[in-house]
């Protein structure tokens, strides 16, 4: 844990696990998106399904989405702020299965392109994101996190590995549509990737996301 | 370093004062530079100030409305019993903890629910020392050290130790602060987190309709003074005969054995009573 995760962090109340590490999934969601997504549908599971508005988990997961950071007293305002900002926003309930019950699955759609993650949240604000883009992963967010779409041929994770220059912790990789001959990749690093470019220019990467470690 | 003897053992060795250790001992753990755990320690510490300050006695609409208006209470009623010290801390727990609950900014120190102990104390040792908060730091420290032994030792969460790991922990690291801030003795520290501890040990995490409110809030407010009297036994020389790593471990024990439905669940203790039912029923529509 370390001292300062035991004296802190700052965030908004009332629960690290139904605010602070619900904003967390959803702030992760929000940089997959690359911004403010159109439209954002929120399926809430278990405990989060049933007391998310009394735990503020609804204004937490909104405010995240919207890139709001852990401790903006804005948060609290998060339903206006949305309606100002004119992004569409659904709460659903479902049951997700045999999932953590703080689990909740994030869809957003932001210039053409969806995505669909899903992050648990474990309790003194840890988070786990366990889906993204239907690959199953397991991150905790406290690394450098690389999100690629790349061509599902041989020789491709080879190139990319290539590029980067620094220590790679955790990697997965997944076919995602065999007809397209697409795979995601998600690789979690050491250390943060300066230029992201010559990975962006590599021959049959489709899409490239770098997320940073947030706290 | 796991336990509290190791540090104590380590400043007994070293010329260090005691806060100096723990921060040596996180460095040599972790590999982060004491400076700048200093440095991130001052920031919220002082966010916990700026808090305080801005909260102090305030009234405050909550998610459920379950609480709201009881740091108001106190802090428009003069005391009966309570020295100012008492006064000021006691108040200052209940307005964060209820702030907590109207999702305002708070440290959760050591989590969202206990987050009002640790602000009480620092609060009510800033007013009554007229203290800079630079001076509070090392009292801050030590308190980390507390609540950092128990992380590890323990468990600091409702959910899994029951409230005596997330208010019993608070108060143990109040009260080791306290101590410190006055005598700069860890041992003496210790003493006190261990009587704090002590005192809260078996404490139930019974949250009424899982929201962290009712009795979470008054709690705060409460052990506060277990702390205050905690320290003052301490600094009196008083011993806790059961040294703090013996206690902690009994707490985890403790924590262990406790049912589900005093974890965190809403579904025992304090949550379970007619009245609460009754009022989760008029809350309703805050639940899916």
């Amino acid at each position: 844990m370390g001292l300062l995760n035991v004296m802190g962090p700052a965030m908004v109340g009332p629960s690290s696990s139904h605010t602070l590490g619900a904003l967390r999934i959803a702030r992760f969601a929000h940089k997959l998106s690359e911004g403010i997504p159109e439209n954002v549908e929120f399926v809430l599971h278990g405990s989060f399904s049933k007391t998310y508005k009394g735990h503020g988990t609804d204004r937490a997961l909104l405010a995240g989405i919207m890139g709001l950071k852990q401790d903006d007293p804005k948060i609290k305002e998060a339903y206006k702020i949305a309606d100002k900002t004119g992004i569409k926003y659904r709460f659903v309930f479902e049951d997700l299965g045999d999932v953590h019950p703080n689990t909740v699955r994030i869809k957003t759609y932001k210039s053409g392109i969806t995505h669909e993650i899903e992050g648990a949240s474990i309790g003194g604000g840890a988070i786990k994101i366990t889906f993204i883009d239907s690959v199953a992963c397991e991150l905790s967010w406290d690394y450098d996190t690389l999100i690629i779409v790349n061509k599902d041929a041989p020789g491709i994770l080879e190139k990319i590995l290539e590029k980067i220059n620094v220590n790679v912790a955790n990697l997965y990789l997944r076919r995602i549509n065999a007809l397209l001959e697409r795979a995601l990749t998600i690789i979690e690093l050491d250390e943060p990737i300066k230029d992201l470019s010559h990975i962006k220019k590599l021959p049959y990467i489709y899409e490239c996301y770098f997320i940073r470690r947030d706290i | 370093m796991n336990t509290w003897k190791e540090l104590i053992e380590f400043w007994k060795s070293s010329e260090m004062p005691f806060h100096e250790v723990i921060l040596t001992a996180e460095m040599l753990e972790t590999g982060d530079d004491p400076e700048i755990i200093k440095k991130e320690l001052l920031n919220l510490l002082s966010i916990m100030m700026e808090e305080a300050e801005k909260q102090f006695g305030k009234k405050q609409e909550t998610l459920t409305n379950l609480t709201g208006n009881n740091a108001y209470k106190l802090a428009n009623t003069s005391p009966t019993y309570f020295g100012r010290f008492n006064y000021i801390a006691t108040t200052t727990a209940l307005s964060i903890s209820e702030s907590n609950a109207a999702m305002g900014k708070i440290v959760a120190c050591p989590t969202a629910g206990a987050s009002g102990i640790i602000p009480g104390i620092f609060y009510a040792l800033k007013k009554e020392f007229k203290e800079k908060t630079e001076k509070l730091l090392p009292a801050f420290i030590v308190s980390g050290g507390v609540g950092n032994i128990i992380a590890k030792k323990a468990t600091i969460s409702g959910a899994a130790g029951g409230c005596q790991a997330e208010i019993g922990t608070a108060t143990a690291m109040a009260a080791a602060g306290l101590v410190y801030y006055v005598s700069r003795d860890g041992v003496k520290a210790g003493h006190a987190a261990s009587l704090a501890l002590k005192s809260l040990m078996g404490l139930v995490c019974d949250p009424v309709g899982g929201f962290v409110e009712v009795p979470c809030v008054k709690r705060n407010g409460n052990a506060v003074n277990v702390a205050i009297s905690s320290a003052e036994m301490a600094l009196a020389n008083i011993e806790s005969k059961i040294p703090l790593d013996e206690v902690v471990d009994a707490m985890r024990i403790v924590g262990k054995s406790l049912p589900e439905s005093l974890r965190e669940t809403g579904e025992g203790g304090i949550a379970a009573t007619p009245t609460a039912r009754r009022l989760i029923e008029s809350i309703r529509h805050f639940s899916n």
